[in-house]
């Protein structure tokens, strides 16, 4: 039994503004079923671009809904200024504390915000975004979520960084480079052996056909094969149909319900970087 | 304390009053050491024998086979690793199932660790092995095959004797993880030909800290515990006399009432059952071929963290396989290896009886269940796709 405060099981019990808002300012949803949170949010502004209504949706534990009925209270009645300095720490210490391991609850919320801000701004239907590079491919964890949950709450382990952000909770495959990610953020040395990858080149622009086969090829064989091997899993390259390019998930991948990840989040992002910009990435049934 | 309605009986049971009022004497007026040679300290010896006797009753054993351990995961640890050291340095392979307690797949990721082969038999949606492939996993450098008999989580039952035959007829030794069977069901060793098997005491109403480990007629298991002639010198150490003696009244407590228990406990556990599916949409029940106590659950949309505070609030106390409640972040291993899909390994509930139960208790359960899997389906953004 988890030691919530009387707050946390008042939010749970008595969640405020639970629902949705027909036509929103603004909508984010993140989290996903395979990480077992789902949080939505969205908010209608008034006249003076003051968040006039916020309304939440959860699945989740009893922490992850009580971190966002205390988000939606949170971010009422204020300018997208000011909500958008809102922390997770800000939701932790209206909740009067979370357990550690029910961090990542709080940071959910922050980027539930973040999504739904971004979707007011850029009209983008930021569901389940994946910006940059993803770290933890159980859970679908990206580089920069976890810089940030290190950054704002400064976290100095490993175990930190997965209770904040789950990364790392799953196979484990990926803990090695959170520390790295760690280690370089409190400015200490990167672990020996860390490969820098700036000094690789840009991915060209044009490419022959030929050309592309080749390079997809040597980016999954040196890139993509070895990242999958950490978390059991591999691939096999099944065609090229212009920028398609089809593949097959085995092992352990091949079963994960993360399958999604792993393809956008690994492969197509890949081969984006190295390859071509316009590269899609599908699994072949 | 107001009120509690305990539904979580595989987690731990609640001591039977016959076997508390077994156990008192040896915890006050009789606290003598069995093993010293006054007859103060030395009759207490006749009680353990006598204990004996009656866990050798419940699994139709030799009392000579019965070894006083302090848990079911001791027990489950005592028999496989001894179980190696018996087969030699050769045998380097372990067959378990996907599906087992942590005490044995922990055991299995170590020896993994050590350079052992493990291999780890997957199971079908309903939770059942495919025996033909537990048959084919068996090679010459087999050392055990470990299968349990019940599944905690689902209640999921496993054709022991049919696997211990089959595994013996190739010479490997096979070990069964029996603690949630144990006092619910016949536990008939002289018809299933295992070498080795596991108990725990306080999963039949019998006190914590006290477990059983069988061990066939003929097996010299090495020593675990060193530093006494205690448990035939394989686990040393001045016996939990009190633990003992309660496990004894309670395993003959258990073959009293197995048969009427167990009729009991089923028709409950169906009427729950039937009132969940027929009170709720999108249900769905885990494992099939189960103990008649257990219930495991998926209620879809929601998460069963949520679901079990709800309960808590009314004193209903239950568990999940859901990752939520233990901090652990994916759920629960059991639900997985049958492949359920995520969202409802996230969603499920155990629900666990025991003799103790009363129909009172499931109309309780019946009546409040529902509200509360509405309220939270109105917080998930899934609710919206029930039609």
């Amino acid at each position: 039994m988890w030691d919530y405060t009387d707050k946390v099981m008042d939010h749970f019990r008595n969640p405020r503004n639970v629902g949705y808002i027909k036509d929103p300012d603004g909508e984010g949803e993140v989290g996903s079923m395979a990480c077992g949170d789902v949080m939505r949010l969205m908010f209608k502004l008034d006249d003076q671009g003051r968040i006039a209504d916020a309304k939440f949706q959860t699945f989740g534990c009893g922490s992850a809904i009580a971190s966002a009925s205390v988000l939606t209270e949170l971010i009422k009645g204020k300018t997208l200024d000011e909500v958008e300095k809102i922390t997770n720490q800000e939701i932790v210490d209206y909740l009067g504390g979370l357990p550690e391991q029910k961090m990542h609850c709080s940071v959910m919320g922050r980027e539930a915000l973040e999504a739904a801000i971004e979707n007011y701004r850029t009209g983008e239907v930021s569901t389940r975004k994946l910006e940059g590079r993803v770290v933890c491919v159980c859970f679908g964890v990206t580089e920069k979520s976890i810089r940030n949950a290190i950054e704002e709450n400064g976290l100095t382990t490993v175990e930190q960084v997965t209770n904040y952000t789950k990364a790392g909770g799953g196979c484990g495959g990926c803990k090695e480079e959170i520390g790295e990610i760690i280690a370089e953020i409190l400015g200490r040395e990167p672990e020996a052996g860390h490969e820098e990858k700036t000094a690789e080149p840009a991915a060209p622009k044009k490419l022959t056909t030929l050309q592309k086969v080749r390079l997809v090829e040597e980016v999954i064989e040196k890139e993509i094969r070895p990242e999958m091997a950490k978390h059991g899993g591999d691939l096999e390259l099944v065609d090229i149909d212009g920028n398609n390019v089809v593949v097959k998930l085995q092992g352990a991948c091949a079963k994960c319900e993360m399958t999604w990840f792993t393809l956008k989040g690994l492969i197509e992002s890949k081969l984006r970087e190295k390859v071509s910009e316009e590269l899609v990435a599908v699994e072949e049934k | 304390m107001s009120r509690v309605v305990y539904l979580d009986n595989n987690a731990t049971t609640m001591v039977a009053p016959e076997v508390f009022e077994a156990m008192k004497p040896f915890l006050s007026g009789r606290y003598g050491n069995p093993s010293s040679f006054h007859s103060f300290g030395g009759g207490v010896r006749r009680d353990i024998d006598r204990a004996r006797e009656q866990a050798a009753q419940l699994l139709n054993a030799d009392p000579g086979e019965i070894v006083f351990t302090g848990c079911g995961t001791e027990s489950d640890n005592a028999a496989l690793l001894g179980a190696l050291e018996l087969a030699g340095p050769a045998k380097r392979h372990l067959v378990i199932t996907r599906v087992e307690h942590e005490a044995v797949l922990q055991v299995g990721h170590y020896l993994k660790d050590k350079g052992y082969r493990v291999t780890e038999l997957p199971v079908d949606r309903s939770g059942a092995l495919d025996l033909d492939q537990l048959l084919d996993s068996i090679a010459d450098d087999t050392a055990v095959v470990s299968v349990m008999w019940a599944n905690n989580e689902t209640g999921v039952l496993y054709p022991v004797r049919q696997i211990a035959e089959a595994v013996k007829s190739k010479g490997v030794f096979f070990h069964t993880d029996a603690v949630q069977a144990g006092g619910k069901i016949p536990v008939d060793l002289n018809e299933v030909p295992a070498d080795f098997l596991s108990l725990s005491g306080h999963k039949f109403h019998a006190s914590k800290g006290v477990g059983v480990l069988f061990v066939r007629r003929g097996i010299k298991l090495p020593p675990y515990v060193r530093g006494g002639h205690q448990e035939n010198g394989m686990r040393a150490g001045t016996e939990n006399v009190a633990g003992i003696v309660g496990l004894g009244v309670a395993a003959e407590l258990a073959l009293k009432t197995m048969t009427e228990d167990y009729r009991r406990e089923g028709r409950l556990r169906d009427k729950l059952e039937k009132g969940i599916l027929e009170s709720c949409s999108n249900v769905y029940v885990n494992g099939e071929n189960r103990l008649a106590n257990t219930l495991n659950v998926s209620f879809e949309f929601i998460e069963s963290e949520a679901i079990l505070l709800m309960l808590n609030d009314l004193g209903i106390c239950t568990s999940s396989g859901s990752a939520c409640t233990s901090g652990n972040l994916e759920p629960s291993h059991v639900l997985r290896a049958m492949g359920i899909p995520n969202m409802l390994a996230y969603g499920s509930i155990r629900f666990s009886l025991s003799r103790y139960n009363t129909e009172e208790e499931i109309d309780y359960v019946l009546e409040n269940l529902p509200p509360i899997i509405d309220r939270l389906r109105e917080i998930s953004p899934f609710a919206q796709r029930i039609s």
